[in-house]
């Protein structure tokens, strides 16, 4: 076991383009895939690179996702809040047993079968917001048209909320999200959200639906905090991921032209190319754990109380799994790749994402033989201070006209 | 080869049905794994060992 004698840096957050993760993490990663990291609140913890050490963390018992316990490395943090601990059914920042309980409750409803089945809803809501772009006329910014409207209804539907209530939900998702937001605006969108639910919950209680919800709801396992804090992990997962996936994929094809057209030409290459993007773009830059006891990782001796931040990013371009890792190659085989997470955390909604984006990302380019970025790429403002990754905007046109 | 499963650590992340359909399968209560084929033939065991390495909980183990 080595004792590190490097200085603990702060999380490297400058990226090189728009579609690769800061350098600094390829050069932390060959130098030791586990090395030391400096939080905002002074604490020290770790940083992992390396892919097979992402995915040792990720399956480990012995490391927590709980709230309370973890330190944030991200640049912006309030420093001064108190971590506390999730509340009931916000099972993303639960340790088995609770996690394995409402894990459970949903696995149900999210099975490959199930969300193949809504592929039909899918490409319909993905057709009316071609039409619908076709009829504003271009330019457009495809985020506001497409990107984010999509999964929002999806999800919408999924858990049945009406859908002229989905708009007011994205805009509080998006501010719950913002890491630079005030701590004041954080707290407001939160409550915003939470009362949007709870009368969701209310209403579904009220008239039983079919729909994941209202499954629950009838199930008369849960009470209603943990039904209302459910259904706010789900949209809370669900919109701002797939949209930016959505987005950031978009802005890839249409700035390398070439595999825009090779998707055109061979639609039966969307499932690969969906795969590969998600490796390449992985837009869950990282994700945290703490660890509850004493352990050893990659050589170091990790301590009880400590946070490793996982780099899924890092690890998604780890050249030992993936060669030529900065290289978009639809023909390799891209299983493995971590941008879902890993472990019994592994991203419950994975099928919907994927049916989404096999369905969104071909379909707009076959609607749109000509569709091109309308402004150079160094303009499209990109969501650094996003815990998510992607795009803010994507100014786009289509047609003869310069745009 | 033989394939074994084990259901109380499974969180139905369904990779093994996207990796080799013809061995796995979900219930459609739980979500989680439903071994179709104990025993696959020889052809799919490049597959079954590819679900096995990207199963996230370790869910599935290869026995000769
Ligand atoms: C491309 C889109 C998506 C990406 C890249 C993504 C990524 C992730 C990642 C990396 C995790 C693991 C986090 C961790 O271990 O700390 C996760 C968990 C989760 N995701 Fe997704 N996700 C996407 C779409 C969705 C959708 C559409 C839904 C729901 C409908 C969803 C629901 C969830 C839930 C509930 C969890 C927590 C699971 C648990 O703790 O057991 N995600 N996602
Ligand atoms: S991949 Fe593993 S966790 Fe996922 S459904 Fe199959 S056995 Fe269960």
């Amino acid at each position: 076991m080595t004792e590190h004698t490097t200085r603990p840096t702060p999380l490297p957050t400058q990226r090189p383009t728009p579609f690769d993760p800061p350098v600094e993490l390829a050069r932390l990663r060959g130098e030791d895939p586990v090395s030391r990291l400096a939080y905002p609140d002074g604490h020290t913890g770790w940083l992992v690179t390396g892919h097979a050490q992402v995915r040792q963390v990720l399956a480990d018992p012995r490391f927590s996702t709980r709230n309370e316990i973890r330190h944030d490395p991200s640049p912006g943090t309030d420093v001064t809040a108190p971590p506390r601990p999730a509340p009931r059914g916000m099972f993303l920042s639960h340790d088995p047993p609770e996690h394995t309980r409402y894990r459970r409750l949903l696995t149900g409803q999210f099975t490959v079968r199930r969300m193949r089945r809504l592929t039909a809803r899918v490409e319909e809501i993905t057709e009316e917001h071609l039409d619908r772009m076709e009829h504003q006329g271009p330019p457009l910014d495809l985020v506001e048209a497409y990107a984010s409207p999509v999964p929002a209804l999806v999800i919408g539907e999924l858990l049945g909320v009406p859908e002229g209530d989905v708009d007011r939900f994205q805009r509080t998702v998006a501010a719950v999200s913002r890491v630079d937001s005030s701590r004041e605006d954080k707290m407001a969108a939160f409550v915003a959200m939470q009362d949007f639910l709870k009368r969701l919950v209310d209403d579904k209680r009220a008239e039983p639906t079919d729909d994941l919800l209202g499954g629950l709801v009838a199930g008369g396992e849960l009470e209603e905090d943990e039904l209302t804090n459910i259904a706010f992990l789900l949209l809370g997962a669900g919109l701002d991921t797939t949209a930016n996936m959505i987005g950031l994929g978009a802005f890839h094809l249409l700035t390398h032209p070439e595999q825009a057209e090779a998707l055109r030409d061979e639609p039966d290459s969307g499932p690969r190319v969906v795969e590969e993007l998600l490796r390449y773009l992985s837009i869950v830059p990282h994700t945290l754990r703490t660890a509850l006891e004493d352990l050893e990782l990659g050589g170091h001796r990790i301590r009880a109380g400590e946070t490793v931040t996982v780099s899924i990013a890092a690890a998604d371009r780890d050249p030992k799994v993936f060669p030529e890792p900065n290289t978009v190659d639809p023909h390799r085989s891209a299983g493995g790749h971590l941008a879902f997470g890993h472990g019994i955390h592994q991203c419950l909604g994975q099928q919907l994402a994927r049916v989404e984006m096999r369905v969104a990302l071909p379909a707009l380019l076959t609607r749109f033989p000509t569709l091109r970025m309308a402004v150079p790429e160094s303009e499209v403002p990109t969501r650094e201070d996003m815990a998510i990754y992607g795009v803010h905007r994507l100014p786009v046109t289509w047609g003869s006209g310069s745009g | 080869m033989r394939v074994r499963v084990d259901r109380t650590v499974c969180v139905g992340a369904g990779m093994c049905v996207l990796t080799a359909p013809e061995v796995f399968d979900q219930d459609p209560e739980d979500g989680r794994v439903v071994l179709s084929e104990p025993v696959p033939p020889p052809a799919l065991r490049t597959r079954v060992e590819q679900a096995a390495d990207v199963c996230p909980s370790g869910a599935i183990t290869i026995t000769d």
